[in-house]
């Protein structure tokens, strides 16, 4: 089971990597990033898993990574939408 | 059983794949969204299935909920073709494709092996756990053993929000919420606080701590504010500032009186390593809750008591 999740992982951080150098939009690149990170956490998780007991130190990684993560995503979302406001001022829908 | 196991991991394992795809490749913004709110949420199930429920709980509030919120607002913001998608070049296309497809094989290569290797650090983590204050080994990991960790972490939420707050763009406009909404939201509220307690209190002994329970508390406090049954969270309000370096300081405050009375940076005493760990976590919680809320609604005009 380790070794399917590891390719699944594997296979996340793969797509969000392929979207993140095509896409020029912001917001998806943004979400590229998020995708590639969800690899990043499935790998760690399911390495977690392979010895007799589950490993707590890659758990608590994986809990601070998603924090970070989210500050992150925030901060970058943020810069996107000021720049993209500032590029068309007024030009909402 | 076997087969029902397979069965279940295989189309789970499709599932987020092909979830995945369609969130980073379907034409509209709002539905890429959308789905990738529904990924963190089968995210979660996997972390479930592979024994974290710690992360399982992480996953849902913070991956799906709060991300997803964090998303839609800026959606919000910016209008959905604010960007035209711009097509690209079939030269690009071939040459991502190639890089993506070398980087698989670096991958692969490099933690395929991993699976089979050996585990050094797990029997000393729950070996020595006895002495570490808290009996959740994820916990201990967290703010005994890697506290360190967990302190700079806090660092880069303050230091996320500080970004945010300088490019805070005028107030978002809330719209009005639908009656349904509302009726739930009110009985969402009570729930939230209970919930976020208890899974703060649980994470002494079993799965759930002072993240999980920052964002249960963010993500109650963001559905009560987008109904307006929250006045708008400021920046400016000295308790909100208070709330949000509280669990900095506290974290700092006890790092120094280890070095202080003699046992080094965040070597806590045995003795009273639990109740150090309950006070920060406590302080800790507050901080990352208020943080996220901000994170996702903060506004800037005067918060009226």
């Amino acid at each position: 089971m380790t070794l399917f999740y590891l390719c699944i992982g594997a296979g996340l951080f793969l797509l969000g990597l392929h979207s993140f150098l095509l896409q020029r939009q912001l917001v998806r690149v943004i979400i590229a990033i998020n995708v590639m990170s969800s690899g990043v956490f499935m790998i760690m998780v399911a390495l977690a898993k392979r010895g007799d007991s589950t490993d707590p130190i890659l758990h608590a990684l994986v809990v601070t990574g998603l924090v970070v993560a989210v500050s992150a995503s925030a901060f970058a979302l943020r810069l996107a939408t000021s720049l993209l406001e500032r590029k068309n001022p007024g030009g909402k829908p | 059983m076997m087969i029902s196991d397979w069965l279940f991991d295989g189309a789970l394992g499709l599932l987020l794949l092909t979830l995945a795809a369609a969130v980073l490749h379907t034409r509209q913004l709002y539905t890429s969204v959308v789905l990738f709110i529904a990924f963190g949420l089968l995210l979660a199930l996997t972390w479930a299935r592979l024994g974290a429920p710690d992360l399982a709980l992480a996953e849902a509030a913070i991956g799906a909920g709060l991300t997803g919120a964090l998303l839609l607002s800026a959606l919000a913001r910016i209008g959905t073709d604010a960007e035209p998608p711009v097509r690209s070049s079939p030269l690009s296309l071939i040459s991502a494709t190639l890089l993506a497809l070398l980087v698989l094989i670096i991958l692969l290569r490099a933690i395929l092996p991993l699976a089979d290797g050996p585990v050094l650090l797990t029997p000393l983590a729950l070996e020595k756990l006895p002495g570490s204050g808290v009996d959740h080994p994820v916990t201990a990991v967290l703010l005994n053993y890697r506290a360190w960790d967990t302190l700079l972490e806090l660092v880069v939420l303050l230091l996320a929000l500080l970004g945010v707050r300088q490019l805070q763009p005028a107030t978002q406009v809330i719209p009005k919420p639908w009656p349904l909404l509302l009726a739930w939201s009110r009985m969402l509220a009570p729930l939230a606080l209970l919930v976020g307690g208890y899974v703060l209190w649980r994470g002494a002994f079993a799965p759930g701590g002072a993240f999980q329970a920052g964002a249960l508390l963010a993500a109650g406090a963001v559905v009560l504010r987008l109904n307006h049954l929250l006045p708008p969270v400021s920046w400016q309000h000295w308790l909100v500032r208070l709330l949000v370096v509280l669990g900095l300081a506290v974290f700092l405050a006890v790092g120094l009186a280890s070095i202080w009375l003699g046992h080094g940076w965040l070597e806590y005493p045995p003795a009273m390593a639990g109740g150090l760990i309950l006070l920060i976590e406590i302080a800790a919680t507050l901080s990352i809750a208020t943080s996220l809320t901000l994170l996702v609604v903060g506004e800037k005009e005067e918060l009226r008591a």
